[in-house]
């Protein structure tokens, strides 16, 4: 990357090049910290009360009473479990399908760039409105999957034990094209000269694979699978709305549920911050493995 | 892979271009569904076995955008050879098209939900981009103190779960009056997508070679109107790729739009599932409104494909 002098010649025709650096770079600064610094100042002294946005009454400082409840509460920690669930489900299922489509596809294969242009779309919709066509698809009565794979009237979304990887299944399509073109970059940057090295060696697919591709994509491989890792945590609008089950209710709904139906906004906020907390806590590891490929 | 290409080879490579098609074909199919229901009558949305040769029709569209009611009684003869193509195609699925006092079509909720996803999302791609551009341009060509601090800061914005961040906008919107407008919705929108453009604005601005500028500055431009003149345009490609990611984004977002709007400001994506309702619902006029709505994105992805690569893998495989 270069950088320009700020002293230099052209600094003393026009505005200087500080004066144009602060004017570039200040506005968008001073933006996010108003709206995303300050709301969560905002939230962090209301978690501390007992506010209800809902009604016009007093609300009192309460201390550290909000986050004593929360983190003894078996519901939240079963809220925590489900999202836990859904997110190693749902990211082992793109890795599993995104890495083995980027597999098949790192060979010679005709209109390999119209095929990629078409796996891109399903990441590219929006996920309230795919949630609401695979309610359709997933219709135990007259849905096309049921159908597809001739399972009479299986009931995916109205199931407890099931609704969960209907909406795992759901991310797994939407997502795997994701994991699909990070391996594909991943499997292209591997040198051609280590196959045909393997090859004089006689080494067998199995070593090939094991020795050579897998470790050499691996780091683009971590950075996909943390990427989808912090999305799916995150997970809202396709679980909210594909099913209402009490087994799918990831920590988002549950925070939603919290803050705009039951109106417990200083217990929400709360909440929020536990939430809050732990994605720092993956970013953490995010960071870490990005900086691991940076050195590589 | 070998240089020498062994029969088994061949075969195993017919074998893996078997297996893209049927993945390919698995991954579109949910798309092709939806948008064959779009164009069916209303009958043969919810067949078992599924329709699959059908003639098209546009009555779900003209469903989706009207007003209607059930029909008391059936329509005369007089009244249905007076009514217009369109409005006959209502009668014939057992509904009529709502009018108000002077005979106005009544238009439902879908026009001005589309309207209001469209200026959301195109006003908050304009202000991300544009304050995006200009940020990635500081930070790629001058000496910024704790660099690396400042673009990590700005990447973490965008971290939050949408949910976490909309508590306190919400109370914060209530006592400025933000709540249920577009602007409190841009505002939102521009927030989120500013951390993104700025990142892949920088990757754009760092490969545009800085003898281009130095050169203009040599031939008397100030700092201000190279920046217009030779690196904007340099820059094109970029802030496009970049402003079509804003776009979907912003076009598809849900949780926000959930959650500070109800009605004058609310966009497409949660007003489309608010529209099942309970009982049966009409599949043919829901996925007439999801196709409608995926459109535009389809039509981009399109378009371009090659910059959209890019800026999915963004930051990811770059060195």
């Amino acid at each position: 990357m270069s950088t320009l002098d700020p002293k230099s010649r052209a600094a003393s025709r026009g505005m200087s090049d500080i004066t144009i650096r602060n004017l570039f770079i200040i506005p968008t600064i001073l933006f996010l910290i108003v709206f995303n610094i300050f709301p969560l100042i905002y939230s962090l002294g209301y978690s501390f009360t007992d506010f209800r946005a809902s009604g016009k009454a007093d609300w009192n400082f309460v201390g550290l009473q909000n986050y004593r409840e929360l983190l003894n509460d078996p519901f939240i920690w079963s809220n925590f479990s489900i999202t836990a669930k859904y997110v190693i489900v749902s990211v082992v299922g793109q890795v599993v399908v995104g890495f083995g489509t980027a597999m098949l596809l790192n060979r010679d294969i005709p209109m390999k760039g119209l095929i990629t242009t078409l796996l891109l779309l399903p990441m590219m919709l929006s996920m309230a409105v795919v949630g609401l066509f695979w309610k359709l698809l997933y219709d135990p009565s007259f849905g096309i999957i049921n159908y597809a794979l001739g399972l009479g009237t299986f009931e995916w979304l109205s199931n407890p034990d099931m609704a969960l990887y209907a909406v795992a299944l759901t991310d797994i399509w939407m997502w795997s094209p994701f994991v699909m073109l990070l391996s594909l970059a991943g499997l292209s940057a591997v040198p051609k000269h280590l196959y045909e090295a393997a090859a004089i060696d006689r080494a067998g697919p199995l070593y090939t694979f094991f020795r050579i591709t897998l470790p050499l994509v691996a780091p683009i491989l971590m950075i996909a699978i943390i990427f989808r890792t912090m999305e799916a945590f995150k997970t809202f609008d396709l679980a909210y709305i594909l099913t209402s089950q009490p087994t799918t209710e990831v920590i988002s709904i549950r925070l939603y549920k919290m803050a705009f139906q039951e109106w417990q906004t200083g217990r929400s906020c709360a909440l929020a911050y536990i939430v809050l907390i732990m994605v720092l806590a993956i970013t953490n590891i995010y960071v870490k493995y990005l900086n691991k490929v940076k050195e590589r | 892979m070998a240089a020498v290409r062994t029969s088994s080879e061949i075969a195993l490579n017919r074998i893996a271009i078997a297996a893209v098609i049927v993945v390919t074909l698995i991954f579109l199919a949910p798309i092709y569904w939806i948008t064959a229901t779009a164009f069916k009558p209303r009958n043969l949305s919810t067949t078992i076995p599924p329709t699959i040769v059908f003639t098209p029709e546009i009555s779900p569209f003209v469903k989706l955008f009207t007003k209607r009611s059930q029909l008391r009684s059936e329509p005369t003869p007089e009244e249905y050879a007076a009514a217009p193509w369109w409005e006959r195609m209502v009668f014939d699925g057992g509904e009529k098209i709502v009018r108000d006092g002077k005979g106005n079509v009544q238009l439902s909720g879908y026009p001005s939900r589309f309207m209001n996803s469209l200026i959301v999302a195109v006003t908050s791609t304009i202000l991300a981009v544009g304050m995006g551009t200009f940020t990635a341009y500081g930070f790629s060509r001058f000496k910024v103190k704790g660099e690396a601090d400042l673009l990590f800061f700005i990447l973490s914005t965008r971290m939050l779960p949408p949910v976490v961040v909309a508590i306190p906008m919400f109370l914060m919107y209530r006592v400025v009056g933000l709540n249920d407008t577009h602007w409190g919705l841009i505002i939102l929108y521009t927030a989120f997508n500013l951390s993104f453009s700025v990142w892949l604005m920088k990757g754009f601005m760092d490969e545009i070679p800085k003898e281009y500028e130095e050169a203009a500055l040599v031939d008397g431009y100030t700092r201000m109107q190279a920046f217009f003149k030779v690196v904007l345009p340099e820059a094109a490609t970029g802030i496009a790729a970049t402003a079509v990611f804003c776009f979907i984004t912003a076009w598809n977002e849900y949780a926000f739009a959930l959650i500070m709007t109800n009605r004058r400001a609310q966009t497409a994506p949660p007003f489309i599932p608010s529209q099942v309702g309970s009982g049966l619902p009409d599949w043919t006029v829901i996925a007439a409104g999801t196709f409608l709505f995926l459109l535009p994105v389809a039509i981009f992805t399109f378009l371009l494909r090659k910059h959209l690569l890019r800026g999915v893998t963004f930051g990811a495989i770059r060195k």
